[in-house]
């Protein structure tokens, strides 16, 4: 099976790269995968890559703000990038993008 | 007045897996009025969610072997109208007004973010929900493509 999330670590940096469309039938999984690794690695930052996602419903945004309470339960801050013009427009309408702990980048 | 110029019903078994078929069976149906890449998107989400509202609340604690039903109707119109239909028979809302007010959630604490009828409402024209405690809820979408 293709893999869901594919991790990576530069310096203190802990970077997410999702591969798949994102809903509630495939968000559980991913949860389950970042979770184990914020903890595994502990990292000071976690990058959310959107980069290889076609299609996001709220259960990504679901999963987004799972992760910026896990990480800031940490100490660690989360930024999430490589989204679609189609994905971004659920992040405004969400207004997730405010909140603190998280950041938007490229 | 406008005319029907196709309808599609889908009954489909309330799954998370079917949360991806039922994107992909409106795509394919509604990409006989052309649509664009925009307007297709916005239908996959709305979809996705009222689909996902069905799993995830309609029919929670159901059992897995028997987990309920989905019932997706959807019409095209000459008008470039569509309208999807999708109803559960599942536990009902208690108060719909609530219900479809941002972050309100009863789903899993930090990993439900509240936003599903959020989205159907802003990414389609028109949304109606009605729902009774104990039989069941239907969501009704509306969206007009570009001429």
């Amino acid at each position: 099976m293709q893999k869901d999330v594919i991790f990576s670590e530069i310096g203190d940096t802990l970077v997410a790269r999702i591969q798949c469309d994102v809903d509630h039938h495939t968000a559980k999984h991913m949860r389950e995968s970042i979770d184990a690794m914020l903890l595994n690695r502990n990292p000071d930052e976690l990058v959310l890559d959107f980069t290889r996602v076609d299609f996001m419903d709220s259960s990504g945004l679901g999963l987004i703000l799972g992760r910026v309470e896990r990480a800031s339960s940490i100490g660690a801050q989360v930024r999430i990038c490589g989204m679609s013009p189609r994905i971004m427009k659920l992040v405004k309408l969400s207004g997730i993008e405010r909140i603190q702990g998280i950041t938007v980048g490229k | 007045m406008k005319k029907k110029i196709n309808e599609m019903t889908l009954r489909l078994p309330a799954i998370s897996i079917n949360e991806s078929v039922a994107r992909s069976v409106i795509s394919a149906f509604v990409a006989g009025l052309d649509p664009t890449v925009e307007e297709l998107g916005d239908l996959r989400c709305a979809v996705s969610e009222a689909v996902t509202n069905c799993i995830v609340h309609a029919y929670r604690g159901y059992p897995a072997d028997e987990p309920g039903e989905i019932y997706i109707s959807v019409r095209l119109y000459d008008s470039r109208e569509v309208t999807v239909e999708i109803t559960d028979r599942g536990c009902g809302i208690e108060d719909t007004d609530l219900a479809r007010k941002p972050c309100f959630t009863t789903g899993e604490s930090g990993e439900r973010c509240g936003m599903g009828f959020l989205v159907m409402e802003s990414f389609t024209d028109y949304l109606s929900v009605r729902s009774k405690r104990g039989e069941g809820t239907t969501v009704l979408m509306r969206k007009n493509l570009k001429p």
